[in-house]
């Protein structure tokens, strides 16, 4: 029996039981590897993707659940272009090896979808997936400048390449309000 | 592994006179086997690890794996500065898995450093037939390797600024060819030769054909550090843009046609071995294709992972534990310190009067420990192999060595190493677990392959096996005896400490103390270890800087205080004390229920102070406010690259200090998974990370270990500070606290 799926707008008939966990769905059917495997119980967030606009972690989800629903998966977020969380990803440089940021992105975009400016806590209560490599920081600096559009400290050009607009040897200064230091001139 | 691997290239050193076999730099015939394997059209090798194609894009191929620390951009970073090159020209990509790309360089800067040397001291006639003799060397021991915080003062420094450099007067020549002028009349700039005289320029895509006809220098002129365009800049990353689009390809990403998965249970208990399997339950299961029964483990290989997985998980097997099935974290404990009670223990270092300075004074004394622990990088081990039916094996893995892998796969399918390729995929982290010798991934990958010929197989730990089947950071205990002076500093220090057999250089302390002692109780456990990013480091900085911390309140005296008089022959440790205390506030006063606690340690090359700022609420649980990191890496070659690596660190260590432990029981491990080994989420990181550099005239440092080992020390002592209790035993979790 198939089931149907629809995910990032293309409609798929796949043949696999009605358990089967959407997360491998996804990957190894629909061969959509941006969507990653951390775990495997729902409790790190590597695998989040929006249902129905909604963050899921799909490696707890069965794929019956998902079928009919609007499934929007890391490679179908920005559609051509880029979602603003990703455009500030690569602004404020977040990702390190990058293996949980597919989910971070897309539990963040469901998230801001629903509060546009969060406080710290609130980001915190609303995000608990794990990053190993420790991005937070610079999580929370991101998502700081989506709330406040113009504030970003760093620019990238348009291929998201470039080269903060500073002096190498500059002294660090506290930006107060994200509490991480960037360079001074950094913030221009 | 870091050490074994060094010490043969040190031993291998002694005899580097007869490996000067006087081949060049890059002799042609190896760039022309460059290019064949890893050239595209339009595309050529100029020197060893630098492409230039006829559009005048420069790649700078990697020698080292992309896990996650940023190396791939500030290494063709440190290439593209020495070629004055337009950076938006620039690219990276990962070395091929072979002999001609062993990693030279890297060979050069263990060799160097552990001889207190740089390039420099090489004398000018010599670095020609040095440099191939440490490519020699590199392709000996098959080094291809990311570990050690090495990419950036060894590769960097030896291989990439000099290659840049070589590549660029290759162009002065090929353009002085042209205008039949010499090579002082021209400048380089933006990817461009420029006769400087008459303005007329070329750009490198234009000479890159004519350039290939000379030879690269082994000792070009390098820059000056105020020449430096791009070294010193926060260059964004190169492999960012692929990072937030699910483009990126990591290993569990492999896709071949006709691909199957793969699943495994591992005997729980280490080294057990597997009795027998009753294959029954799952035979008819959906896609099932075979069991495979191996040593130690089962694997069921199936056309889809899930199915792979919940079948073997359906298996009952039956394993032998016999010979370690009774073993515990406290009969391992209780082995520690009966050891370390009872010896033999085995003398290292000794400086003054050593333990002698203990007799008829007040000894201070001291036991700490640390729990083991997982590396649980985000992406589980994984391996995806196909063994053909012409008898050759092609292997694709992330791992933090891409030669080295592929040797390790000839032996393990008993292949010579011609008949193995390895394609080298970046690791959704690593800190270690990916480093040669702890590949049991690439082991159980190769076995199941090579018993389905034929049929590639993409074998994927799950969450529980990766967590069960790690080489774990040591579980070590250290004691420390100590005696304070009429001036109230230490007159003598003692160390011995717990290992499973070798002697920690960086117990060693950078403290001035006029009478040490060290030794080592060697207690075995049949739990495997390995590098754990930061490595010994990791737990003698908590152990020492714990210590330190503690004798400053038995002198009554202020921890930084106590530190700056014990660092008086140590300017850059000083200048970076000092730093972290004053960028922190350090004496400030802080609200009830908060204290501050200070750490310094320095590990491959680079010394980090850390002041942690910790509240203990009502409920007795803690909270980290505040970080403030001071670095000494000579300077940084990326700051916001290495920034990043610092706040990594701190997370890092924070989730080991208050919640990593493994706990060993019937000879298993007892976590499973995320919930019982739990992590630093956003809302413990915490609030504030500020990160200052001293900048030095010391060699270049490295990045991704150093900062780790001075968090858990910063955090213990700033809770003793707030509430008057010393923490001994990591974690934090397994201890209550209330406010002071």
């Amino acid at each position: 029996v198939a089931i149907h799926l629809k995910v990032n707008g293309v409609a798929h008939d796949v043949d696999v039981e009605p358990d089967a966990p959407l997360l491998w769905v996804i990957r190894d059917e629909l061969n959509l590897t941006g969507t990653k495997f951390g775990c495997g119980i729902g409790a790190c967030g590597a695998c989040t993707v929006h249902l129905n606009g909604k963050a899921v972690r799909s490696c707890s989800v069965p794929v019956e659940a998902a079928a009919n629903a609007e499934i929007t998966t890391i490679e179908g977020l920005g559609g051509s272009a880029l979602n603003p969380v990703q455009q500030a990803w690569i602004d404020h440089q977040v990702p390190q090896c990058g293996y949980c940021q597919s989910g971070m992105i897309m539990a963040v975009s469901a998230f801001l979808a629903t509060n546009p400016a969060p406080t710290d806590e609130q980001l915190a209560a609303a995000i608990t997936n794990i990053c190993r490599c420790g991005t937070y920081a610079r999580i929370r600096e991101a998502v700081q400048s989506l709330a406040q559009p113009g504030k970003s400290p760093l620019r990238a050009d348009s291929r998201g390449r470039g080269i903060l607009a500073c002096a190498p040897g500059d002294a660090p200064i506290e930006c107060a309000q994200t509490g991480v230091s960037v360079p001074e001139g950094g913030a221009r | 592994m870091m050490t074994t691997r060094r010490k043969f290239l040190i031993g291998t050193a002694t005899t580097a006179g007869v490996l000067i076999v006087g081949y060049g730099f890059w002799p042609s015939h190896r760039r022309e086997r460059a290019d064949a394997m890893d050239a595209k059209p339009g595309e050529r090798f100029l020197a060893s690890w630098i492409k230039l194609a006829d559009d005048g894009t420069i790649t700078a191929v990697i020698p080292h794996c992309d896990m996650g620390t940023g190396i791939f951009t500030v290494l063709a970073q440190m290439a593209a500065d020495e070629l004055d090159a337009d950076w938006n020209k620039v690219r990276a990509e990962t070395a091929p898995a072979d002999p001609l790309f062993a990693n030279g360089a890297l060979a050069e800067g263990f060799l160097l450093d552990s001889r207190n040397m740089t390039g420099d001291s090489i004398p000018t006639f010599l670095q020609g037939a040095a440099t191939s003799t440490f490519r020699k060397l590199a392709e000996i021991v098959k080094v291809q390797v990311t570990g050690g915080s090495s990419a950036v003062r060894m590769t960097g420094v030896y291989g990439m600024r000099v290659a840049g450099a070589a590549v660029r007067e290759m162009l002065i020549q090929a353009a002085g060819a042209r205008m039949n002028a010499s090579p002082d009349a021209f400048h380089t700039e933006m990817s461009r030769v420029i006769h400087t005289s008459s303005g007329k320029s070329f750009t490198y895509g234009e000479l890159a054909a004519e350039a290939v006809s000379y030879s690269p220098s082994s000792h070009p002129k390098l820059k000056s550090k105020n020449d430096f365009k791009l070294i010193g800049k926060p260059v964004h990353r190169l492999d960012i843009p692929s990072k937030v689009n699910g483009s990126a390809k990591y290993g569990i990403d492999t896709q071949v046609p006709n691909l199957c998965f793969a699943a495994l249970r591992i005997s729980p208990v280490f080294s057990g071995k597997l009795v027998s399997v009753d294959e029954s339950p799952i035979v008819q299961n959906r896609g099932v294709k075979k069991v495979v029964k191996l040593d130690d483990a089962v694997v069921v290989v199936a056309d889809r992972f899930w199915r792979a997985r919940d079948a073997v998980n359906a298996l009952q097997p039956v394993f032998d534990n016999s010979a370690n099935g009774s073993v515990s974290s406290k009969t391992i404990r209780d082995r520690q310190n009966d050891a370390l009670s009872n010896g033999p223990i085995k003398a290292d270092t000794k400086t003054g009067n050593g333990a002698e300075a203990l007799k008829n004074v007040t000894v201070i004394e001291r036991v700490y420990n640390v729990p083991y622990l997982a590396h649980a990088p985000m992406e589980p081990v994984n391996a995806t192999a196909i063994y053909k039916t012409d008898g050759t094996l092609e292997v694709w893995s992330g791992t933090q060595d891409g030669l080295g892998a592929r040797h390790f796969c000839a032996k393990a399918a008993r292949l010579k190493m011609d008949q193995v390729t390895f394609h080298l995929t970046p690791s959704g982290g690593g800190f270690g677990r990916r480093l040669p010798e702890f590949w049991n991934f690439l082991t159980y990958t190769v076995k199941t392959a090579m018993a389905m010929p034929g049929t590639p197989v993409k074998l994927v730990f799950t969450r529980e096996q990766e967590m069960q089947h790690d080489y774990y950071r040591p579980n070590v205990t250290s004691r420390f005896r100590a005696t304070l002076a009429q001036n109230g500093l230490p007159s003598a220090w003692v160390n011995d400490y717990t290992s499973d057999g070798t002697v920690n250089d960086d117990a060693h302390i950078f403290y001035g103390i006029p009478n040490q002692a060290y030794g080592m109780a060697k207690v075995e456990a049949h739990v495997p270890t390995g590098p754990w990013r930061s490595v010994e480091a990791s737990w003698h900085g908590f152990f020492i800087e714990s210590f330190v911390d503690e004798l400053a309140h038995e002198a009554r005296r202020d921890p930084v205080d106590f530190r700056r008089g014990l660092l008086q022959e140590k300017a850059r440790h000083l200048a970076t004390l000092n730093l972290a205390a004053e960028k922190s506030g350090w004496g400030t006063p802080l609200p009830a229920g908060h204290g501050r606690g200070v750490a310094i340690t320095e590990c491959f090359g680079t010394i980090v102070a850390h002041v942690a700022e910790v509240e203990i609420n009502d409920a007795g649980a803690v909270k980290v406010h505040r970080f403030t990191t001071a670095v000494d890496c000579g300077y940084p070659v990326n700051p916001d690259g290495f920034r990043a690596q610092m706040q990594s660190a701190v997370v890092f260590g924070l989730s080991a200090v208050l919640f990593g432990e493994i706990t060993i029981d019937k000879g298993a491990v007892v976590e499973e998974n995320f919930p019982d080994y739990n992590m630093v989420h956003l809302a413990e990181c915490p609030s504030f990370i500020g990160i200052h550099f001293h900048e030095s005239d010391a060699p270049l440092g490295g990045a991704g270990e150093p900062g780790v080992p001075p968090v858990a020390p910063a955090v213990v002592n700033a809770i003793f500070a707030a509430t008057g209790t010393r923490i001994r035993e990591l974690p934090i979790k397994n201890h209550s606290l209330s406010k002071a």
